[in-house]
């Protein structure tokens, strides 16, 4: 997916450009609203993450200016401020959601995902691999014409395997990408999902293989 | 408020002693002053009465014959006479000789050429008021000094005087009685006007600041210009205090959020495992400080608006509803559903801002607490009284210390492995409390935690 993100604290923008960059996404950064007005205007965006207080205004600003000009990128507003009046003014100026910082990436996702499918935006984030379509911004996997919907784990984890066909990943990094830091499991959790997935894919030419000791990898025909 | 103010004496009661006390000096100064005056009178009565008496007698004195003859009238005594039955004396000298009446009777002396003089002396064991008179006689080749005393006790005029000085002490106390309740009176009108200022300040609203605009005395108009800027000073410190509250939010997590993606980051890069061990544990750690730094400055806000609560009209359904909105993303990834049991709009009258801190932490917490694909139901009801229940699947809250969890920085001993901080069912308590409502924490027979939200009907 293609990201906008607008934020003046340089640090905290390579920070998420570089989580942001793992996912396989593409991000620009604008500090200002001023570059982010030239961005959005020469650039398509799946979605904009903009933070509210900017050195030549008010991020706010850019929403009502992003607005008026009809323009329907979503946008996640990333605010530092947990005031709750803060946020329903945000909601109500357009914004599609918030988050508050500091923010975990997969949550950051979960509601990219969440806005985009609300949006029923375009479906280009459609994989097609072997005989599988997978959109994960629906959740779904179609196999031989079987729409599957996929839990949000399961969804995350065919996600992580499906965009690196071939690649070996740990069971440790998989959890990591699976349950938040909070959550104490084992890394053993990570197989009922796998077991899950392999449910789905049945029928199917694409496989997850167990590589006993390194981890998983999937494989297609 | 009371409890702080120190009292030192009553405006009203120094108000009101001072006017009685000077009613008091001047009703008996009215006494004394009409008392004495009416004693000069009445001496002056007695005294014109001897001045005629003993006039008369004189008048009556001739020469006949070389030798002086007084053959005074019957009424020139008489006219002494009084109700009380005063005695009289009299005396009649030619020169110093007596001719006729009482002997020793005292003979004020003349003042210069003066013919008459009064004196008052005890005799015969009674102040008595007498009148020395003197007339020069002449006839043929004689020329001779006549002159007579006249006395009479003073108990008819003490009686006068007696009567007299009842009716001034009647007069005087009523005087009295009137200016106080007078005083009384007008202590109180004018106490009124401070009486009702302290009530239109007392009455309005907990967070209304703005200057008192009601016309005052003149008198009074430095307290209220005083109290005015007080409020404007307080006013201001409020705002800038959320302000700050804000301020301090966008310190702390700007820079935890830069630390927390770099760390996300770097773990999805390095794969020796005690690496990750340690960045595991940084984001933990980052988590576990931006969650006690925004609930600490969530709770800092509840304290600070408790005190002067913003009521607007919420609906619980709506705010819920837009709170389990938000929470979906975050409930999704666990692969958590929301069941809402909601019946139509429940209306309350509460602080927006407080609400909204407590349904989110209510909800947060049991979100963080519940198992993957689990179940939270949320249950917004208008009877018997407004409240939210809310219970999840998780491992419930430990029995014995059902009691204490509400208790700040107080966690469940199973909350281990959960990041949290302590203050969210603190935080909701707080605003349960500060809208005369409490918090109930229970668990659900067949396990898992359920708290309930209850505002006051």
């Amino acid at each position: 997916m293609k990201f906008l993100l607008i934020e003046d604290n340089i640090q905290l923008a390579h920070a998420i450009c570089s989580r942001m960059g793992l996912d396989g996404h593409v991000i620009d950064h604008a500090e200002t609203i001023t570059d982010a007005c030239a961005y959005s205007e020469t650039n398509d965006y799946d979605l904009i993450l903009l933070d509210i207080m900017l050195p030549d205004g008010d991020g706010r600003d850019f929403l009502t200016a992003h607005r008026d000009g009809h323009k329907s990128t979503p946008v996640i507003v990333l605010t530092a401020r947990s005031q709750v009046s803060d946020r329903i003014s945000i909601l109500d100026l357009g914004a599609d959601d918030y988050m508050t910082k500091p923010f975990d990436h997969a949550e950051l996702e979960a509601r990219c995902r969440a806005v985009l499918r609300r949006r029923g935006g375009p479906l280009q984030t459609v994989k097609r691999i072997g005989n599988v379509a997978f959109d994960p911004v629906a959740g779904t996997l179609i196999v031989a014409d079987e729409t599957v919907q996929l839990r949000n784990r399961e969804l995350r984890l065919l996600e992580v395997l499906i965009n690196a066909p071939g690649q070996i990943f740990a069971k440790q990094k998989l959890v990591d990408r699976l349950f938040s830091y909070d959550d104490n499991v084992s890394e053993n959790a990570v197989e009922v999902y796998i077991a899950r997935l392999r449910k789905h894919l049945l029928g199917s030419t694409v496989q997850i293989t167990t590589l006993r000791g390194l981890g998983y990898r999937l494989d297609y025909d | 408020m009371t409890d702080t103010t120190r009292i030192s004496g009553s405006l009203r009661n120094r108000l009101a002693t001072t006017l009685i006390g000077g009613a008091a000096v001047l009703a008996v100064l009215l006494f004394v002053v009409v008392r004495g005056y009416a004693a000069q009178i009445a001496q002056q009565g007695q005294d014109s009465i001897l001045a005629a008496s003993a006039s008369s007698i004189l008048d009556a004195a001739i020469i006949r014959d070389g030798s002086v003859e007084v053959d005074f009238p019957y009424s020139a005594l008489s006219i002494l006479s009084t109700p009380s039955d005063d005695r009289i004396f009299y005396a009649i000298y030619r020169d110093d000789t007596l001719l006729s009446g009482y002997e020793s009777l005292p003979r004020a002396p003349f003042d210069g050429s003066a013919t008459t003089a009064f004196t008052t002396t005890d005799f015969q064991d009674d102040a008595v008021r007498f009148i020395s008179a003197r007339r020069i006689l002449v006839g043929e080749n004689l020329r001779t000094h006549v002159s007579v005393v006249v006395g009479q006790t003073q108990d008819g005029l003490t009686l006068t005087l007696n009567r007299i000085s009842r009716n001034v002490a009647v007069f005087g106390i009523g005087f009295f009685i009137l200016a106080a309740l007078l005083s009384y009176w007008a202590t109180s009108i004018t106490i009124e006007r401070l009486t009702r200022l302290t009530i239109s300040v007392t009455r309005r609203g907990p967070q209304d600041l703005s200057p008192v605009i009601a016309p005052m005395p003149v008198e009074m108009a430095p307290l209220v210009a005083s109290l005015n800027t007080l409020m404007d000073r307080l006013d201001q410190s409020l705002n800038r205090s959320e302000e700050f509250i804000a301020e301090a939010a966008h310190r702390v997590r700007t820079p935890l959020a830069t630390v927390r993606s770099y760390a996300e980051a770097t773990l999805q890069r390095v794969s020796k495992e005690e690496n990750r061990q340690a960045l595991r544990s940084m984001v933990r750690a980052i988590d576990e400080s931006s969650r006690a730094a925004g609930q600490l400055l969530d709770h800092a806000m509840i304290t600070f608006r408790a005190d002067h609560l913003e009521y607007q009209d919420i609906d619980l359904v709506e705010l819920v509803t837009e709170f389990v909105r938000s929470f979906s993303p975050l409930a999704e990834m666990k692969d958590i559903e929301f069941s809402l049991h909601m019946s139509p709009p429940v209306h309350i009258a509460g602080d927006p801002i407080l609400m909204q801190n407590a349904v989110r932490n209510v909800i947060d917490n049991a979100l963080k607490y519940s198992p993957c694909e689990s179940i939270i139901s949320i249950t917004v009801s208008a009877h018997p009284n407004p409240r939210v229940i809310i219970t999840d699947q998780g491992p419930g809250f430990p029995p014995e210390q059902l009691n204490t969890l509400t208790e700040r920085f107080t966690r469940g001993d199973n909350a281990e492995g959960t990041v949290g901080s302590g203050l969210g069912l603190t935080i909701a308590q707080d605003v349960a409390l500060a809208h005369e409502g409490h918090l109930e924490l229970s668990n659900l027979p067949k396990g898992g935690a359920c708290v309930t939200f209850i505002l006051s009907a």
